[in-house]
């Protein structure tokens, strides 16, 4: 448990310089865009005259210098206090804690079935290397790979919600049906049976290939032989030897794709119009709402930091050689 | 009221629609017996501000015009082309500084509380014209609104007004708020703004952020037997190929706006459950527009304003661009404002060798190393039609040797770069008629207007010709020789093109074959909705 200590510690001290990175380069970015807010604002009301833009410049407080909003910002957020969305016209926090489930939900579904099925299926190709299975897998994987994510998307509303009729399109749950309880977590899982498959499904083929090339490496290395050697049968060899040694690059890979699936769920939230994170950080930008997107990309930056944090920890117990060479120097 | 140049294709659309039957019904009263249940339509943003009053545009109105009334909403046949809601009367006098309107009786608030011109007097004075988008410039010369009893409101004018300017007007700037929720409070910022409270056939009941809108049944709505429906649902769905899969699904029964792309409607018209719907929006009429700036020294040569107008074949662009949901335009009123439209205008028809001749006499000649000469090209990303035109117009420019350089931005930074820094030399935008051409059309040619205001004149033209009949119309109180003033208008911008107008469209409507009573009125989308109706 030190390990895991020392290891939280060090995340949580290195997070901090990222973070302050992450917030001055948001701001600047903003600021670097043509229009602000209000101007946003004017393309949906179709127009409205110079006083107008003015008066609601100056009710936002976008009247004043970038540094001093930017100081506002810092300091405010020093007392953890998000801060008011301008596109939304309320408190960020509230608009964030409403939205953060539905994506969690969506982003831990999907990993787990990106993960479980991609190892899985990632055995099968790597136990047989060469073999047709292996074969039909990897062209699979590699095709289900290049698909974009919206497109995949709107074939499974295609054949499942509009053919078939068995799931929803879109949503999270059914319009207020009144649904409490087990009932309505039920609800909700059926709307999201084609989102998480379509953002799982890519993400899928990136950890089959992942393990049929670890366990390719695997193969070769001399204890497979020396096990190969004693007569044990192939099965075990290939679930106890093989893959178990190419699990671990893929735990690395877990971490980082925690981070481009955020980028997914912008996709996939909007073709499903699920009320979620992704769709926040987009509606944020062309808003030009510069603290709510600031809310977005802390918030996930965080998310991003705490998903690494748990993936090390849990290397570190997978693996005991990481985090030991310290603990013997010291 | 019917556009009279139909494309082939959009005729073609109208006769399928008919095949699918069921189609007569629709626009009439017959299924008027039909009463209850629920509609589910597509919505593609959700407004910060929910109050018509205050933004009178058509997102805001789309959900906010079932639950807040204007004093008169647009008709395809009642006198002026309007018919009466929380007004049934409106006179102008003669001199044209007084407007008296005659209010309906026996109005209640969602809350109960009684309807009364105090509410018209409250909001003409304290909301339309101090805070409105379109009430700002409209109602600039209101100076007060007597209230002479409970159901009549005088509206008092600084200087002459024509009542036909504001009867046009009506159905876009006059939504009532109610006095008692609004007043001694910060109108702006007031909660009501998100839970409009109003006199509408629909109750506000609940906004699920990202997810939906939910009205119910106004159980002391006006309007005898209305509203038809129990329950009125607008779904947020931010993906136009989503919105498509939730008609065919069956999970909503209507999508607006163009909501559902252009290419999916063939495919969506085989489909016996829907059909498309172009009428229900000729009151709201966008312009393609080439926006141009004149400061630009070639630009403010009308030899090459001409050759750029020579060289858009606008049946092309209705065709390709538009699928032919649209009219090819001939200057800047749409045909389907027949008030003021003038046929007899200067018209540019495609012709490429003209184009280059006009060019050669311009002084710029055909160059054997390269174009005659370069400019950039701002596309506006509202609509994909006008990011499409802007591919297009580069290619047709390119015919004639000009050299376009397309710079695309989103939406603030288009309105930044065009409206504010004046940085472009041409741009396709999209502007709205609004039913006179006072309100949303001679902004975008008049000169004086200040820096930064969108959607008006920020290509620094200035013509003494045309400002003097913008002003004279103005303050013309007589309906014929205002409508004159206009005619004049159209035939001086298409003869000095201030900027180039291609076609004007108006948007298309998916709906379930079960939902009666639609498009029943030019503005029908963003109207009430009071006598809309869904079987089984």
């Amino acid at each position: 448990m030190h390990r895991a200590w020392r290891l939280t510690k060090r995340r949580l001290v290195a997070s901090i310089p990222v973070l302050a990175i992450v917030i001055l380069g948001t701001f600047l970015l903003m600021e670097l865009a043509p229009g602000d807010a209000v101007d946003a604002y004017l393309v949906s009301l179709g127009g409205g005259d110079s006083r107008l833009a003015d008066d609601l410049r100056q009710s936002y407080g976008l009247d004043q210098s970038a540094l001093s909003r930017l100081w506002l910002y810092v300091s405010s957020l020093a007392r953890l206090d998000l801060g008011w969305s301008i596109v939304f016209n309320r408190p960020i926090l509230d608009i964030v804690l409403e939205r953060l489930p539905n994506t969690l939900w969506l982003m831990g579904a999907a990993t787990a079935l990106a993960f479980t099925l991609g190892s899985l299926l990632g055995i099968l190709a790597g136990a047989w290397p060469g073999s047709a299975l292996d074969r039909v897998l990897s062209i699979g994987s590699l095709t289900l790979y290049a698909v974009p994510g919206f497109w995949l998307g709107l074939v499974l509303i295609l054949v499942f919600s509009v053919q078939l009729r068995w799931l929803p399109t879109s949503g999270i749950e059914t319009i207020a049906s009144g649904k409490v309880g087990i009932a309505r977590a039920l609800d909700i899982a059926r709307h999201l049976v084609l989102p998480v498959a379509s953002l799982g499904f890519i993400y899928l083929a990136l950890f089959l290939r992942m393990m049929r090339a670890g366990m390719g490496e695997v193969w070769r290395q001399d204890f497979v032989l020396a096990a190969k050697a004693k007569g044990l049968s192939r099965r075990r060899i290939v679930v106890h030897h093989v893959a178990r040694n190419a699990l671990l690059p893929l735990v690395t890979m877990l971490g980082l794709q925690a981070a481009t699936m955020l980028g997914g769920s912008v996709v996939i939230e909007s073709v499903f119009a699920i009320p979620g994170f992704g769709r926040l950080a987009q509606e944020a930008v062309a808003g030009r709402d510069a603290p709510l997107l600031m809310a977005v990309i802390i918030v996930s930056a965080v998310l991003v930091i705490i998903v690494n944090l748990l993936v090390d920890i849990a290397y570190a117990w997978l693996d005991p050689r990481v985090g030991s060479s310290e603990a013997a120097s010291r | 009221m019917s556009i009279s140049e139909i494309s082939r294709r959009r005729l073609l659309g109208g006769t399928v629609i008919l095949a699918g039957g069921a189609v007569l019904s629709r626009f009439g009263f017959a299924q008027s017996a039909i009463e209850g249940g629920r509609l589910v339509v597509a919505a593609d943003s959700e407004p910060r501000n929910l109050n018509p009053a205050i933004v009178a545009s058509n997102g805001v109105f789309y959900i906010a015009s079932k639950i807040i009334e204007p004093l008169a909403e647009a008709s395809f046949d009642g006198t002026d082309g309007l018919a009466p809601r929380l007004a049934t009367s409106w006179e102008g006098s003669d001199d044209g500084l007084s407007v008296t309107f005659k209010l309906r009786e026996g109005v209640t608030w969602h809350d109960g509380k009684p309807f009364t011109a105090a509410d018209v007097a409250f909001s003409a004075m304290e909301v339309w014209k101090p805070l409105q988008n379109i009430g700002r410039s409209v109602l600039a010369n209101l100076e007060s609104v007597e209230t002479p009893d409970e159901l009549t409101a005088v509206f008092k004018f600084s200087e002459p007004t024509p009542l036909q300017l504001i009867r046009n007007a009506l159905p876009v700037v006059s939504s009532v708020l109610p006095k008692h929720l609004y007043e001694g409070t910060d109108i702006a910022a007031n909660p009501a703004n998100n839970e409009p409270v109003g006199t509408g056939p629909f109750v506000f009941a609940e906004h699920r952020a990202g997810e939906y809108y939910r009205l119910t049944r106004n159980e002391s709505y006006w309007g005898e037997g209305e509203p038809k429906l129990d329950e009125l649902i607008f779904r947020v769905l931010p993906d136009r190929a989503g919105a498509a899969a939730a008609l065919e699904a069956g999970e909503i029964q209507l999508a607006a706006f163009s909501q559902v792309p252009l290419s999916d409607l063939d495919r969506l018209s085989a489909n016996s459950e829907l059909e498309v719907v172009t009428k229900g929006y000729e009151a709201l009429t966008y312009q393609l527009i080439v926006e141009i700036n004149h400061r630009n020294e070639i630009l403010n040569n009308l030899k090459v304003r001409q050759a750029i107008a020579h060289a858009i074949d606008r049946s092309f662009v209705v065709d390709t661009v538009f699928l032919g949901y649209a009219a090819a335009a001939t200057g800047p009123v749409p045909k389907n404002a027949p008030e003021f439209y003038e046929p007899d205008v200067t018209l540019y028809p495609f012709d490429i060798e003209k184009a280059k001749s006009l060019l050669d006499e311009a002084g710029y000649p055909a160059k054997d190393d390269g174009p005659r000469f370069s400019i950039r090209l701002l596309p506006a990303p509202f609509f994909s039609e006008t990011r499409a035109m802007g591919d297009y117009l580069k290619q047709a420019l390119a015919a004639i040797g000009v050299e376009a350089e397309l710079v695309s931005n989103d939406a603030p930074g288009h309105l930044t770069a065009v409206y504010k820094d004046h940085d472009f030399d041409l741009s396709i935008g999209a502007a709205v008629f609004r039913g006179d051409p006072a309100i949303s059309t001679t902004n975008l040619v008049q000169s004086g207007i200040p820096d930064g205001t969108f959607f008006s004149n920020q290509g620094g033209y200035a013509n003494p010709e045309i400002d003097k009949i913008i002003a004279e119309a103005l303050v013309t109180i007589d309906t014929e020789k205002r409508i004159e003033l206009y005619n004049e208008f159209q035939k001086l911008v298409t003869a000095d093109l201030p900027l180039i107008n291609v076609a004007d469209w108006g948007f298309t409507s998916v709906a379930s074959v079960d939902v009666k009573n639609v498009a029943n009125n030019p503005r029908w989308v963003v109207s009430n909705w009071s006598d809309t109706a869904i079987a089984g």
